[in-house]
């Protein structure tokens, strides 16, 4: 079975964002960016999936700007096989919105037949979580998001999600979209030999063209502005002192 | 202008708090049916029918409509989307599963977890872990959207909207519910409580989870715990605050042990009023805090606990 893991170039998560004065978006010129975490959990359960006889093939994609070849290469020096980067946007702040991803994702898929697609849950820049389940939507697959645990077993992947009063387990039958939650794994670092060996290993270009797709935004973004800022607060010197203000404020 | 809103249902009942916020947000878009869809959802839909603002119920009760799983639910919805300009839902972790997909289905955008409507097709929602709000300008004929239900007031109740039984579920056969493992409790429900305590990892171990727990139900409050802290196994995943947890913001929000990573306060940075008790006065938890304790959890928290009530 072949797994498809598409990954995100992303912001840094501990790179806290500013946003431009002009309120246009946030700025992303000159800030380090990295794998969206939540990918690099899929990378891995792919892998996991490989080591264990359950896949041969890693094809992992991305869309965006032509420097998410570092993501990919990132991806191969983790364990995957392959790459594709599908060339969508000019600059880095022309973030392609995930429907177009899922239509671009549902092209790959076709051409490449995967049995399997492991994505992250959501990208940490736009917070949309949405993107797998488009892709299965487009499909017409069945999708298991929030996956804390994998076992797939013939034609069915018995998979259990994390939901809001606890976990839930659900078996989709294959080819399904599985979208990959915080706790499904530690994923591993890629060691500098590894990192060598992925500057060989095949990436193809693309262009969203190719595939036939308009990525051409759904959602226009009026404006990007800072959140509220909050009051400065205080610092009490004890315990009374802090009931003391708490009962002030009718907080308890 | 009509709004087909999708009612949190979980075992056959009505999550009162999450529905009723998401009217009030879908209010404002106009007429609001509410489906309530499930193996059981009758008496759900009853629940729905009171919301004030309300003003049709459709119950779709169907095996196939169990456990919410995304691809029968998803049908369903579209099945009925003629008419709605808005397809509406609380973001809750059943609704970020099947709106995407609903969104795909209707060739349309989803907007996830929304904090304002502007108006009938602008919208404003965080993005970066909340640390930027982004309004955007929809133009697909049919909007989908979650609510980010922490930014809206619950409707309060006095409706009396007719409820109208449908059918039309039909089963994909592409996924089936094997179990759940819902944790019990008896606190109130995180993401609608007045108060919350949370503990991150400078609480140590499960064994010292208890002085948050204590704090928390002397105060009636829900618990909530850092990633840190879920991860170490001090606390179940159900109880994360954070960006990828559950979003809160409760009149009173209490860290203990937290440091107050971005992640984290992206679930929190919007509660009344933040108390913060660390041992670490350089924790960025204190650039948040309205109160801040720099001391030594373990004493400061069943202090509190004693004093408080």
């Amino acid at each position: 079975m072949k797994v498809l893991v598409p990954v995100k170039r992303v912001i840094d998560y501990n790179v806290k964002v500013r946003v431009k004065a002009d309120g246009t978006g946030v700025d992303l010129a000159n800030v380090k960016m990295s794998m969206n975490p939540f990918d690099e959990i899929a990378v891995e359960e792919a892998i996991r999936l490989k080591e264990k006889g359950k896949a041969d093939e890693i094809v992992v994609v991305s869309i965006g700007v032509k420097q998410a070849q570092e993501t990919l290469r990132t991806a191969l020096a983790m364990g995957a096989d392959r790459a594709i980067l599908v060339v969508a946007a000019d600059d880095v702040h022309q973030d392609i919105e995930p429907l177009a991803v899922a239509k671009i994702l549902a092209k790959v898929v076709e051409e490449e037949q995967p049995g399997l697609v492991i994505a992250g849950k959501q990208a940490i820049d736009n917070d949309m979580n949405a993107t797998g389940q488009m892709l299965s939507a487009l499909l017409g697959w069945s999708q298991a998001t929030f996956a804390s645990e994998v076992d797939i077993e013939g034609d069915t992947a018995k998979v259990t999600r994390e939901v809001d009063g606890g976990l839930q387990t659900i078996a989709v039958k294959m080819p399904a979209i599985i979208t990959a939650d915080l706790r499904l794994n530690e994923p591993r670092y890629a060691s500098l030999p590894n990192i060598m060996k992925a500057k060989k290993k095949p990436l193809d270009e693309k262009t969203a063209a190719d595939y036939g797709v308009d990525v051409t935004p759904r959602l226009t973004v009026v404006s990007t502005k800072e959140p509220e800022a909050r009051a400065a607060g205080i610092i009490v010197g004890s315990v009374d002192e802090l009931v003391a203000k708490l009962k002030e404020a009718g907080a308890v | 202008m009509a709004v087909l809103l999708l009612a949190e249902v979980n075992n056959g009942e009505l999550a009162l708090d999450a529905t009723a916020k998401a009217v009030t947000a879908a209010k404002a878009l106009g007429d609001v049916t509410v489906l309530a869809a499930g193996a059981s959802a009758a008496a759900a839909g009853e629940a729905a029918a009171k919301i004030d603002g309300v003003s049709k119920v459709l119950v779709a009760e169907d095996p196939a409509l169990g456990h919410r799983l995304a691809e029968n639910t998803a049908a369903l919805i579209v099945s009925l989307a003629d008419g709605y300009e808005h397809i509406v839902a609380p973001a809750t972790t059943d609704a970020k599963n099947v709106m995407p997909r609903v969104a795909a289905l209707l060739d349309a955008m989803v907007i996830s977890d929304v904090t304002a409507v502007v108006d009938g097709e602008t919208f404003e929602r965080p993005i970066y872990a909340g640390n930027a709000i982004q309004t955007v300008k929809s133009s697909d004929a049919k909007k989908v959207i979650t609510f980010r239900t922490s930014t809206f007031d619950a409707a309060g109740e006095g409706g009396a909207a007719p409820v109208e039984t449908i059918g039309g579920a039909t089963d994909t056969g592409l996924a089936s519910w094997v179990e759940d493992k819902v944790a019990e409790s008896d606190r109130p429900e995180l993401t609608s409580a007045g108060i919350v305590v949370s503990g991150g990892r400078g609480v140590g171990s499960e064994e010292d989870f208890k002085i948050i727990e204590a704090l928390a139900d002397k105060l009636g409050a829900a618990v909530g715990a850092s990633r840190a802290a879920v991860d170490s196994g001090y606390a179940p995943n159900d109880w994360q605050v954070g960006q990828t947890g559950k979003v809160v913001a409760p009149e009173l929000y209490i860290a203990c042990g937290i440091s107050g990573a971005i992640q984290h306060l992206a679930g929190m940075k919007d509660s009344k009023i933040i108390v913060a008790i660390n041992k670490d006065e350089e924790a960025p938890i204190f650039q948040v805090a309205d109160f801040g304790l720099v001391a030594d959890l373990f004493q400061a928290v069943p202090e509190l606990t004693e004093k408080l009530g």
